[in-house]
């Protein structure tokens, strides 16, 4: 699978841009890849591949506001628990189909990243941040103690989505289909003026504001798109798991999105792919690892959590510090493109 | 009227509290620009070093403090010496996420080392509640009330008056002039993180006598990040005020309309500061220049 | 005798208790070249920067084309014609070169983030055309061709202060303010600088303030010429008439250049 997904496109900005030819034919690899899973892979390959595909969506969200418009927000899963909330309950409650459930977790999320954007974003510097914490621990709260709503700890749960009566292939077809849109929707928001003033505001705010963009109109529309991005994403999730609860929406699952997009390359389409994939695949590896070191009888699940935390957040600090530019940096050089991995400045 | 003054002082005794790791983050923010998202967890895993040392290898409070301080200090440094020092210079998100990554780090260690559950610390803060006419403060609070007070005290002196203080407050004005002038700024830096250790530590210590620590101890961060907003970032003096203010609201709130609602302080906090002051009650305004 | 398209009057400006503008008021005749010129710290790019709506004015007005531009918030400037360029560049040095000037026409492209996110009719077709008036317009007038997809970091210091100019440019603006274009380039690229600069006033209907220190380009290329010292305007006419005031002769030979 890597293989196919590490010649996918370089759609990333501030680089000489890939040869045209070549990024259609890695669009049409990345489709073809996709769409073969349930082919050739097993149950447990189809199912890793939903997760895959959900994730990328919510890392290229979170690089959209992180790595491209270098707004720092570490509350990425609340918003992800708003559009998987929001959409359950349209299910439960008025039986509305899919697509629609989607665009109303997509807004919902947008709307109260608003709420917490907007009182930051007028300011300058990290504050951002704060407010995101904020929006972390304060949903959370909300998800967990509206019992009426949420349904509380034990949260909610859905029914069986069954797409054209194909099951859990269907429902993969469709989650991948909605991955590769948003992929392609961001890609294409980065070749036009939306997409420049984001890196513009990310790079010199004055000089963004000279050229007449709106540098707080500008902040407000990436985060809020970062947070649409999770709401399409949770909505997929809630699809998928068909459970609803406070737990998947935590601050270590922030931590692991941050860790996509920091691993994966910020201010890259492709970074967000590659780093999605990484993270995904990272839990099962862990646990393979803490199973080879640790002694018969261990409580494995226990340990898992706590040293899931320690590697997404070692992840963060030493690509930071050693490859700052992501595996996104590892492909550029990887293909010789080493001049942009010299030349484009860090942001 | 008794049970507000009652709840008032219970308030404000859990306000000071804040009052400490606020300060480490304030140092932190002053000496390096860094803004440190790691606070929480520095305060939680301080706490463990304290009870590591003391209970789990038996060496008795008096030195269990001593070692557990001196741990987190060696543990701050090692935080900035390791993942911070070699980012100087890049941007300043890059640092925070740097910040954050290390929260989560420390977590999973915590977890790691001493599991999920509650772990009791010694008993050092006497129990006996103090009457204050016919208004009863439970003793442990009331005297880590009083800790907090001193430390904070000894601290203000220290900021204020040492060879170091002064460094770091210049630092804090202009680096690049308070280099010129042969402060050293990476010694500032480490002393700024090491100080920050130690208010860390010993705010987690006082907090964890009353409830145990668990690695949660840290989520404690956003209170303490609403306390230090309040007071601008950069006041050492305006934490104080803040903190306690703070912590009096949540335990008045907390007593009238519930404890749900006092969770919902620190984010109204955070809101209402960015909405109408966002430089605080007591920050600076600084003109920037393009 | 050409209407005034700017008209900066009365302006007052204090940073703490320090005044860098004090009562600064100049007229721009429309298509001219306005250089100001004066000593270090004499508040030339602290005019700019209340012109371009970075700081607040104290008191005072500042109209273009007949409207208050004081009132109006920095990121309005460029649709109503006003584009700069900076002292230390700021170019966006994560983007092409392409990519840079593309940024200058922000105001005038309409694409929205639902037609961007498609990338289909509209917001594709003014991509395309939007790349070919760069390459038809500025990438020739200002020779920056063979740089068109390079990243900018990297690249020479006298090629961004082009890169800078064409992104400026690009939208057609009605007043182009340059911010020491002349600073640190060689004497033959300065004179290549001036020339295009004449050549884009002469060609469009452009108007140009520019602030600067090289005298022989400034006295050169500009039709007039006002000196600040300390914040105060001393004097303003044209290049020969400035060179003899007796004022700006004192006011540069006091101070330290």
């Amino acid at each position: 699978m890597s293989a196919q997904v590490s010649a996918a496109p370089a759609a990333s900005f501030g680089r000489k841009a890939l040869d045209p030819r070549i990024e259609l034919l890695s669009w049409i690899l990345l489709v073809l890849a996709m769409v073969s899973v349930p082919l050739w892979g097993s149950v447990y390959a189809v199912y890793m591949a939903c997760l895959i595909a959900i994730n990328v969506i919510a890392t290229v969200g979170l690089n959209i506001t992180v790595g491209y418009a270098g707004l720092l927000s570490i509350g990425h899963s609340a918003f992800l628990g708003v559009g998987a909330y929001a959409s359950a309950l349209m299910w439960l409650h008025l039986g509305t189909p899919l697509a629609f459930n989607l665009v109303v977790g997509a807004v919902s999320a947008f709307a109260v990243g608003l709420v917490f954007g907007i009182p930051a974003l007028r300011i300058k510097g990290v504050y951002l941040a704060i407010a995101t914490l904020a929006a972390q621990y304060s949903l959370y709260f909300v998800f967990q103690q509206w019992t009426s709503v949420t349904g509380g700890d034990r949260g909610l749960s859905l029914p069986k989505i069954d797409v054209f009566g194909y099951g859990d292939t269907g429902f993969y077809y469709v989650v991948a289909f909605v991955a590769l849109v948003a992929t392609l929707a961001a890609r294409n928001l980065f070749r036009t003026r939306i997409g420049r003033s984001f890196i513009a505001v990310r790079e010199k705010d004055y000089a963004a504001q000279v050229l007449g963009i709106n540098v707080v109109v500008t902040k407000l529309v990436a985060f809020g798109i970062g947070a649409a991005y999770a709401g399409v994403a949770g909505a997929l999730l809630a699809a998928f798991l068909r459970i609803v609860n406070p737990d998947q929406f935590t601050l270590v699952s922030s931590v692991f999105f941050l860790a996509a997009v920091v691993v994966g390359g910020r201010g890259s389409i492709l970074g967000s792919i590659l780093g999605a994939l990484f993270m995904t695949m990272m839990p099962d590896l862990l646990r393979e690892v803490i199973a080879h070191f640790s002694s018969e009888g261990a409580d494995l699940a226990s340990l898992l959590s706590p040293v899931r935390e320690i590697a997404f957040g070692l992840l963060i600090v030493l690509f930071l510090i050693f490859e700052p530019r992501g595996l996104v940096g590892f492909v550029d050089r990887a293909l010789g493109r080493a001049e942009n991995v010299e030349a484009r400045q860090e942001h | 009227m008794n049970l507000f003054l009652e709840f008032s002082l219970i308030g404000l005794a859990s306000g000071g509290i804040y009052v400490l790791a606020a300060l480490s983050f304030v140092i932190v923010y002053k000496a390096t620009n860094i803004f440190n998202f790691a606070t929480g967890e520095m305060m939680m895993f301080g706490t463990y070093f304290f009870y590591l040392f003391d209970t789990q290898l038996g060496f008795g409070w008096v030195a269990g403090l001593g070692m557990g301080l001196v741990s987190a200090a060696l543990l701050a440094l090692a935080i900035e010496r390791t993942m911070l020092r070699p980012l100087l210079g890049r941007p300043h998100i890059v640092l925070v996420m740097v910040t954050f990554g290390v929260g989560s780090i420390l977590r999973g260690f915590a977890g790691l080392f001493w599991g999920p559950n509650v772990r009791q610390l010694p008993e050092i803060l006497p129990r006996k509640p103090i009457f204050l006419g016919d208004i009863l403060v439970p003793g442990k609070l009331a005297w880590g009330f009083v800790t907090v007070g001193v430390i904070a005290g000894l601290f203000m002196l220290y900021y204020r008056y040492s060879r170091a203080g002064t460094a770091i407050r210049a630092t804090s004005i202009d680096q690049v002039t308070a280099e010129s002038l042969g402060i050293n700024i990476r010694a500032v830096f480490l002393l700024a993180w090491a100080l920050a250790g130690l208010l860390t530590a010993a705010s987690g210590i006082i907090t964890a006598s009353v409830n145990g620590v668990t690695p949660q101890l840290g989520l404690v961060a956003l209170n303490v990040l609403a306390v230090v907003m309040l007071a601008g970032m950069t006041s050492v003096g305006g934490v104080v005020i803040a903190g306690l203010f703070v912590g009096w609201m949540e335990t008045i709130v907390g007593a009238y309309l519930g404890a749900a609602w006092q969770s919902f302080i620190p984010y109204l906090v955070v809101l209402v500061v960015m909405f109408v002051k966002p430089s605080g009650l007591f920050g600076e305004q600084r003109v920037e220049r393009i | 005798m050409a209407t005034d398209i700017l008209d900066v009057a009365g302006v007052n400006v204090a940073f703490g208790g320090i005044r860098a503008l004090s009562d600064v008021s100049l007229r721009v005749p429309e298509r001219s070249v306005t250089a100001v010129i004066g000593p270090n710290g004499a508040g030339k790019t602290t005019l700019f920067n209340v012109i371009s709506g970075f700081y607040r004015a104290q008191s005072g007005n500042v109209m273009f084309a007949g409207a208050d531009l004081l009132s109006q918030p920095a990121h309005t400037r460029s649709g109503v014609g006003i584009s700069r360029t900076f002292q230390n560049i700021a170019l966006f040095p994560g983007m092409t070169v392409a990519e840079n000037i593309k940024l200058g026409a922000h105001a005038q492209l309409r694409a929205n983030l639902f037609s961007a996110m498609l990338y289909l009719g509209s917001a594709a077709s003014e991509e395309r055309a939007i790349e070919r008036r760069i390459d038809e317009t500025v990438m020739t007038l200002l020779g920056l061709e063979e740089f068109r997809d390079s990243s900018v970091s990297g690249l020479p210091y006298g090629t961004q202060k082009r890169i800078e100019l064409a992104r400026a440019l690009i939208s057609q603006p009605r007043l182009l303010m340059l911010d020491e274009p002349f600073a640190g380039l060689p004497t033959a690229e300065k004179a290549k600088m001036a020339g295009q600069i004449r050549k884009v006033v002469a060609e469009t209907s452009v108007t140009v303030l520019l602030i600067d220190h090289d005298m022989e380009s400034i006295m050169n290329m500009s039709d007039q010429v006002v000196v600040l010292n300390f914040g105060q305007v001393i004097a303003a006419g044209t290049p020969g008439k400035v060179q003899a005031d007796p004022a700006v002769i004192e006011a540069y030979l006091g101070a330290e250049e």
